[in-house]
């Protein structure tokens, strides 16, 4: 098994008995890197914090791995699941980041489950567990809505990991400074189209100006820091939110004006009691994407993926 | 002890550098700048180091399982492979060698990376104007046709003389 001449033998796992489901066996994402908390960094706080950075991206990739088959054409379907493959990848390490911060945030499967700590975050957990912002959970829509919707994540994105490339926990800031280089080329890609649909024909425009309707009211919760965002950003883990709203704004200016749009509206989305995405407050949209992303590994807890 | 660990670690060393890309066969994990570090620890493990290319990159696993049964072949018992996230890989790492045989195999190589400035990230609105050369033919009259290929490392692009599209090695 040295060479993988057949394509069946490099799926079967050396030690495994009958737990076996489909692909190779896990690996640990962070193997061999060293996960000890700095001094004055709650573990708590930063699983918490992990979870929060990792769902955006792990609901975004599900999102944008939904347009594979259907997008307008063979180009933009490689693109958005590129983009989705990064998203991904940077949901599984701070997933597993999180886990290592704290082990308690880990959903509990049956004695002797093989299922690895980030997996079990991922398909195991219920919808008010989940802290990504509701934004990304937003249904596609058409390709405008998901340009829009793109934009605004990777903006936003592209300043926190920026920042973040700085944190005291160097597993967050390594992940941040190897995220940063990937989410240059998603900003760009969905800018560019931003001002291409806008500027295209009266068909396209009129979508265009719909997409920023629909996504703008949920930009404001991106910006509402959470009590452990706060206290992370005070021991030096994590973001400062207040700091990054000018540069938000700065880049998303930039773009409108090329794409010689209004400036977006202001309207805000209602939240719970002033609890949203961040407190496991979620939209209808969110259990349908747990459904689709969830419901085979769950019935499959003792499955070897 | 030392006199014997010497030796195998430059086998160690031999052994892993040979050792190819699952996606790109033609080029070596040490071609790529993939491949960090090998060294003995205190125990006698040999301890390889890997970084990712891209944070999704879906051939880790593979890699880390190659090092390791080709190390176990060549008579290394205790093999532990490592990820190393920090600093992250760039195209920058990629050795003369594999540049050229990049290009060899129809693949326009990375150029090198801009120096990022300190403040925040610029926006590019418009197309990076990099001079890519067509693999097949040399000409730089070439467009991309876009950002992003086949895997996450390559862009598409077509050649405007010999018509040939090709990939190109993005800079990260």
């Amino acid at each position: 098994m040295t060479d993988h001449d057949s394509a069946y033998e490099g799926l079967v796992d050396a030690d495994s008995h009958d737990q076996w489901a489909f692909g190779t066996s896990f690996d640990d994402p962070l193997a061999g890197v060293d996960t000890t908390l700095a001094p004055g960094i709650d573990g708590t706080d930063l699983a918490k914090y992990c979870l929060m950075l990792g769902d955006d991206a792990l609901i975004t990739a599900q999102r944008l791995a939904q347009w594979s088959t259907r997008a307008p054409e063979l180009e933009e379907e490689v693109a958005l699941a590129n983009i989705g493959l990064d998203y991904l990848g940077q949901a599984r390490l701070l997933l597993a980041r999180a886990a290592a911060a704290d082990s308690t945030v880990v959903p509990v499967l049956p004695d002797g489950s093989p299922i690895p700590a980030e997996d079990a975050l991922a398909f195991f957990r219920g919808e008010p567990e989940f802290r990504n912002v509701r934004l990304v959970e937003l249904d596609n829509g058409d390709f405008a809505c998901t340009i829009v919707r793109l934009l605004v994540f990777s903006t936003y994105r592209l300043a926190q990991l920026h920042h973040l490339r700085s944190s005291r926990d160097p597993v967050l800031a390594a992940v941040a400074s190897k995220g940063v280089k990937e989410v240059t080329y998603h900003r760009d890609y969905a800018a560019r189209w931003l001002v291409t649909l806008a500027g295209g024909t009266d068909e396209s425009r009129r979508r265009t100006e719909a997409a920023i309707r629909r996504v703008w009211p949920f930009v404001f919760e991106l910006f509402e820091a959470h009590p452990v965002e706060q206290r992370l950003a005070a021991a030096g883990a994590g973001v400062d939110l207040s700091t990054l709203r000018a540069e938000f704004d700065s880049v998303l200016a930039q773009v409108f004006h090329a794409a010689e749009l209004p400036e977006p509206p202001g309207a805000k989305a209602t939240s719970v009691g002033g609890r949203a995405g961040r407190d496991g407050i979620h939209t209808e949209a969110m259990g349908y994407i747990l459904a689709e992303l969830q419901s085979v590994a769950r019935a499959h807890p003792m499955g070897r993926w | 002890m030392t006199a014997d660990c010497v030796p195998s670690l430059e086998l160690a060393r031999a052994i892993a550098a040979t050792v190819t890309d699952p996606e790109m066969p033609m080029l070596t994990l040490a071609d790529l700048g993939v491949l960090r570090d090998v060294h003995l620890d205190s125990t006698g493990t040999l301890i390889v180091a890997i970084t990712p290319t891209y944070s999704g990159c879906t051939a880790m696993a593979t890699m880390r399982d190659d090092l390791r049964m080709r190390l176990i072949a060549g008579g290394f018992d205790s093999v532990e492979v490592r990820t190393v996230l920090s600093p992250a890989w760039s195209t920058d790492w990629i050795s003369d060698d594999g540049l050229r045989k990049l290009t060899e195999h129809g693949i326009s190589p990375p150029t090198g990376v801009a120096v990022q400035s300190q403040g925040p990230v610029p926006l590019t609105l418009t197309v990076p104007r990099r001079v890519i050369h067509c693999p097949q033919c040399g000409s730089t009259n070439t467009e991309r046709t876009s950002e992003f290929g086949g895997t996450s490392c390559k862009s598409l692009h077509r050649c405007c003389d010999c018509r040939e599209p090709f990939d190109h090695m993005k800079e990260i």
